[in-house]
């Protein structure tokens, strides 16, 4: 923890979850989380600990308290409902031989 | 000038921006596991590289310029101080983190200006590692910018520290502007103006004091001489850690 001048302990920077997007085209992925003072020097903490091999082109980050999560006590509910619904995928078409890139 | 006559006078001129470069990276290396953070440890020392890496290149050059064979290792470990002709602003002391931030403001300011300049030199060696440096270089004012503004602008204590940092480094930047290269090299394209970097130098420095509430320092006195090999009482200390390695084991790898 950051000590002020008196010794005594400062408040801690805010942590801040980073999302990275690797190229143009792809969708921002979440790459860790680190602590700043501000959105500005959280993008350029961002920038150097995430990006230092070229890993990304963009970069998004977010407050980490702006974050709702989903609790992992409720998976069952939120998630095994979907497990026996395999008609949810795109599995039960004939695809026409003209039909390319699919 | 002669052909050798001008390769010994480039020589000179890129071995000057090389020295600024490492010693500015040593300085930065010093805040290793230091720093106020570890996101801003990993800050630095990613500066610190960057530096490095030009310095490299630089000395590399140089050393291929001079034509006596000495490489970067050699320049770099096996000069003694009076050999060196970094500017005095980037050996100075870290200090508090205000210091080293005020310190790398007008260093990378500076260098932004100056790699800018170079970038389209006649010379195709140099414009070439300019070209690439100016966008580190432009990342690392923008840091320094961001610490130098929020220190600036925040707490009374702060601004009281980041106002003293200023005035224990401004004085130096003076010698950033002094001719570092002769008339000829300037006129062939080969080096940058110097003189002329101050004026965008200042202009955008006084932009970021000005949103840190902080006034330029009153100048009492104008340090100079590191382009001639004259160095403050820091140097000694400073070159002693970074070169006792390699002068204990000659040629030591990892």
């Amino acid at each position: 923890m950051p000590l002020s001048p008196d010794g005594s302990a400062a408040a801690p920077w805010p942590l801040w979850e980073v999302f990275v997007r690797p190229k143009r085209g792809l969708s921002h992925t979440h790459a860790g989380s680190l602590h700043a003072p501000d959105a500005t020097i959280a993008l350029q903490n961002a920038r150097d600990l995430f990006t230092r091999r070229q890993e990304g082109v963009s970069i998004w980050v977010v407050p980490s308290a702006q974050i709702t999560a989903s609790s992992p006590d409720e998976k069952d509910a939120f998630f095994d409902p979907a497990g026996d619904k395999v008609y949810r995928h795109p599995t039960f078409y004939e695809i026409p031989d003209e039909a390319e890139h699919l | 000038m002669s052909g050798t006559a001008l390769d010994s006078a480039v020589a000179c001129y890129v071995l000057a921006l090389g020295d600024d470069a490492l010693v500015c990276a040593q300085r930065l290396c010093e805040w290793a596991t230091r720093a106020p953070a570890i996101e801003e440890d990993v800050a630095l020392m990613n500066i610190a590289l960057d530096l490095l890496g030009q310095a490299r290149s630089l000395l590399a050059y140089a050393g291929e310029l001079e034509g006596s064979g000495r490489r970067e290792d050699e320049l770099a470990y096996l000069r003694d101080e009076r050999d060196f002709r970094n500017c005095q602003l980037v050996e100075l002391d870290n200090g508090d983190f205000a210091t080293t931030m005020a310190r790398q403001l007008l260093f990378s300011a500076y260098q932004f200006e100056l790699y800018g300049a170079l970038s389209s030199s006649t010379d195709e060696r140099l414009s070439g590692v300019a070209a690439k440096a100016v966008k580190e270089v432009a990342y690392h004012r923008e840091h320094a910018a961001g610490w130098v503004v929020r220190l600036g602008d925040g707490t009374r204590e702060s601004h009281a520290r980041m106002a003293a940092a200023l005035g224990t480094v401004w004085p130096f930047a003076g010698e950033l502007f002094e001719p570092a290269a002769p008339a000829e090299l300037v006129a062939a394209g080969v080096a940058a103006e110097a003189p002329s970097l101050q004026g965008p130098w200042l202009s955008w420095v006084t932009s970021i004091l000005s949103a840190a509430t902080l006034d330029i320092p009153t100048v009492t006195w104008a340090p100079s001489g590191g382009r001639h090999g004259l160095h403050t009482e820091a140097f000694g200390y400073l070159l002693a850690e970074m070169q006792h390695l390699h002068r204990s084991y000659p040629g030591a790898t990892w």
